[in-house]
């Protein structure tokens, strides 16, 4: 065995532990995002009665009678709610007309088998138009067959704000429901804003730390670290106490005299507060890579710069910043990362309107168990990371990122 | 460079923290092999620990089978995703009776045979006991609660509002509003506040005309709303002088008065009343333990056990004979109870059929209106 061969193996245990825990997942999760054969699976009748309808009017008899069977037979075997839920989300509504019109339906059935009464496709169009006149339109039907579909693009086109519009085509969704769209917008902006906040307040810390003697850098870089080691929800959760109406920054505010006590400012639950909490936590992942980037450049172009006549700002401007810009873009690529990923802070401090994308992928991942869905905005946002990641890499240059 | 290695450590660290706040579902610490247990599931703070004194302790006292605590907030997303991942952790869960139907239809939670029921403690046949509805399928009725709005006295010292419309009116309140994020309560609060009369309120809410109008009034307040999601967050902000007015579950606010001694205020004008079940998560291994705790939380002693504690109406007529006083403190309980009359001028009993239908739908398009 040659050594490359043995080094690999070294590697065996970190590759295998990546694919189980990582790879394996992300990819079934992506798989969630276009590929949805819940609905096909509890109703193949319908779907294969549905299959050879143009989408006009109503579909067959046999439709009717392959629905009515499955939906009664899926109630009495209580897995319809489950499938009235998945389409449900493909058109709002659905579930209410399925729930409750197969109720009436299986009542139907009971009457009929009673009396003896055979129940074919027209008995089932009558029964079920009857119980229903939504069933004698083509709305419903397409719900079905939309749902039904096992590869679909309908994750996607709702991440996007698009709908299926009646004639086949695509369309953007009512001005109610956009809100994907904005929300990634609002997203990608407040990452901009959290990394050029950073930024702004790291440099000159950086810089500080890299230019102290070593004993008192030492216990800066503590300080710097310090906040990271504390968890992210005790640093979320101060910024409660520090932010809220009647809290420390409010009530200084009030006894200097600076607002009245009834102007007391909104500082958190709302932007804001996402915007402060969500650069505190960021902070230390730009001041570290700056620092150790600004470490390694010598004083001594600095001095040199001066002594060949610049002013203190030129010599910043055109010899000391280029120098670090490694570390710029090291930390401000890494800051920027992760902010666009951010969803606790958001969620504690945020209130409505400082909400993120992510915060909607856990909510449809927790609480509506959209995976589809929430496996298309991730893959959305994936993207766009790495597209981002892309063009840093054609204007910077990636092997220009410096960690020190 | 030393820095690098910081670096990666603080990923590292962060990452951990990450996985830290997040526990696997219902991972019983300290379970021993030998000794029987069921997780039960409620709202967690103060109702949880009503239920812990008014049951929880009879019931392992009677059978030695342990009952683990863990808390949620409400809704079937867990209980789906466990049923789904055929990994059930939790046992029994506290649910309105909208969310019991509609899990019962999709088959997550086992049917419960009413034959179970118990006798009252005088001999009461159970179907004639419990208050009406109280049952389902799948779903043992326990209690009654209510959604109110409260003030803070002391921070709120003017004239005080006393009618629901005052929870909406920014001119005459001005200041910020604590409600639950979700459209439960929420919606039918705002339509009556609009105007639309009790008994129309579902009827409106059905139509698509109803939802704008709906949306139409959250939106007059939206900007000054503050949105909790744990039920004990709304005493704390009203507490903390967050917002001026919070809806709230009414035992919460009782919790703060009579238990911290807040000044807090309940408006009972246009309370919603809601049903509250307890219903088995379907393929739970602990079946028959589970059914005999719910057995044994549906006896009138068990809800007058959870009512000396907390302010929520029991589901039986000879339950609510057993109340008096508050266990600890010796307040009298019928004052703070929704279902006693002098609060119940003006009430909406929620419809829970509607809410099984629409629920899912009312969900998505009031998280679309929030997100935007």
């Amino acid at each position: 065995m040659g050594p490359r061969l043995r080094a690999a193996g070294l590697a065996l245990p970190l590759v295998a532990f990546v694919s189980v825990t990582f790879l394996g997942p992300m990819v079934n999760l992506l798989t969630k995002s276009f590929y949805d054969p819940e609905v096909a699976d509890a109703l193949p009748e319908t779907m294969s009665a549905l299959r050879d309808w143009d989408g006009q009017g109503t579909p067959s008899d046999e439709a009717f009678a392959a629905t009515a069977r499955e939906f009664v037979a899926a109630r009495e075997e209580r897995t319809l709610g489950r499938t009235a839920n998945r389409v449900n989300r493909v058109v709002s509504g659905m579930r209410s007309t399925i729930m409750g019109d197969s109720r009436e339906m299986a009542e139907a059935a009971a009457v009929a088998e009673d009396a003896g009464v055979e129940m074919g496709g027209a008995f089932w169009r009558e029964t079920m138009i009857g119980i229903d006149a939504r069933w004698g339109g083509p709305e419903p039907w397409r719900a079905l067959r939309a749902a039904g579909q096992r590869l679909t693009a309908r994750h996607y086109l709702k991440a996007l704000d698009f709908e299926r519009a009646p004639d086949g085509g695509y369309q953007r969704a009512p001005e109610a429901w956009r809100i994907y769209v904005p929300l990634f917008w609002r997203t990608f902006l407040v990452s901009l804003g959290v990394t050029l906040l950073c930024l702004v307040i790291g440099y000159p810390v950086a810089h500080m730390i890299a230019n102290s003697p070593p004993k008192r850098a030492n216990v800066l870089l503590l300080l710097v670290l310090l906040p990271f080691w504390t968890s992210l929800l005790v640093r979320t959760t101060s910024w409660i106490v520090l932010l809220q109406n009647q809290g420390i920054v409010n009530d200084f505010l009030v006894a200097i005299g600076l607002i009245g006590d009834d102007g007391r400012i909104a500082m958190i639950y709302n932007m804001t507060g996402t915007f402060v909490a969500m650069t505190h936590v960021l902070l230390p992942f730009l001041v570290l890579p700056l620092y150790s980037v600004m470490r390694a450049i010598p004083p001594a172009y600095m001095n040199a710069a001066v002594s060949l006549g610049a002013t203190p700002f030129q010599a910043l401007r055109r010899v000391y910043w280029p120098q670090t810009l490694p570390g710029v873009g090291a930390g401000c690529l890494l800051t920027f990362i992760l902010a666009i990923g951010y969803y606790i802070t958001p969620a504690l401090v945020g209130g409505q309107s400082g909400q993120l994308i992510s915060n909607m992928i856990a909510y449809h991942v927790q609480t509506s168990l959209n995976w589809g869905l929430a496996a298309a905005l991730a893959a959305l946002l994936l993207g766009g990371v790495t597209l981002l990641y892309v063009v840093y890499d054609r204007l910077v240059g990636i092997d220009r990122i410096g960690l020190g | 460079m030393k820095s690098s290695g910081a670096i990666v450590l603080s990923v590292i660290v962060v990452a951990g923290c990450r996985l830290a706040a997040d526990p696997p579902p219902g991972s019983a610490p300290g379970s021993d092999a030998g000794e029987r247990s069921i997780t039960a599931v409620s709202y967690g703070g103060s109702y949880a620990r009503a239920c812990v004194k008014g049951y929880h302790e009879s019931f392992t006292e009677e059978t030695g089978v342990r009952v683990d605590l863990a808390d949620f907030q409400g809704g079937l997303a867990q209980v789906r995703a466990q049923v789904e991942a055929g990994v059930v952790h939790w046992d029994v869960v506290d649910l309105s009776v909208a969310e019991t139907v509609n899990g019962c239809d999709e088959g997550v939670l086992e049917l419960i045979d009413p034959s179970i029921l118990p006798a009252g403690p005088g001999g009461e046949l159970p179907e004639d006991d419990f208050l009406p509805e109280m049952n389902t399928e799948c779903g043992v009725g326990n209690l009654l609660f209510s959604s109110i709005f409260a003030y803070n006295r002391e921070i709120l010292t003017g004239p005080p509002p006393t009618r629901l419309a005052d929870f909406f009116d920014l001119e005459r309140f001005p200041g910020r509003r604590g409600m639950r994020r979700s459209p439960e309560a929420n919606l039918e609060m705002a339509l009556m506040a609009d105007g639309v009369p009790k008994e129309r309120v579902y009827d409106v809410l059905s139509t698509p005309e109803g939802l704008e109008r709906v949306f139409r009034k959250l939106d007059t307040i939206k900007d000054r709303v503050v949105w909790w999601d744990t039920s004990a967050q709304a005493p704390q902000l009203l507490a903390d002088g967050e917002v001026l007015m919070t809806t709230a579950a009414n035992g919460r606010i009782f919790n703060a008065q009579v238990l911290e001694g807040q000044p807090f205020v309940i408006v009972w004008d246009g309370q919603v009343l809601n049903r509250g079940q307890l219903a088995i998560v379907a393929g739970t291994p602990r079946l028959e333990d589970a059914l005999r705790f719910v057995e044994h939380a549906a006896r009138s002693e068990s809800m007058a056990g959870v009512g000396r504690y907390i302010a929520y109406s029991p589901a039986r007529y000879s339950a609510e004979k057993l109340i008096d006083r508050h266990f600890e403190t010796g307040t009298e309980m019928w004052p703070h109870m929704p279902t006693n009359p002098a609060n119940m001028k003006n009430y909406l009993m929620t419809d829970w059929q509607w809410w099984a239908d629409h629920g899912d739908e009312m969900l998505e398009r009031f998280t679309a209106w929030l997100a935007r």
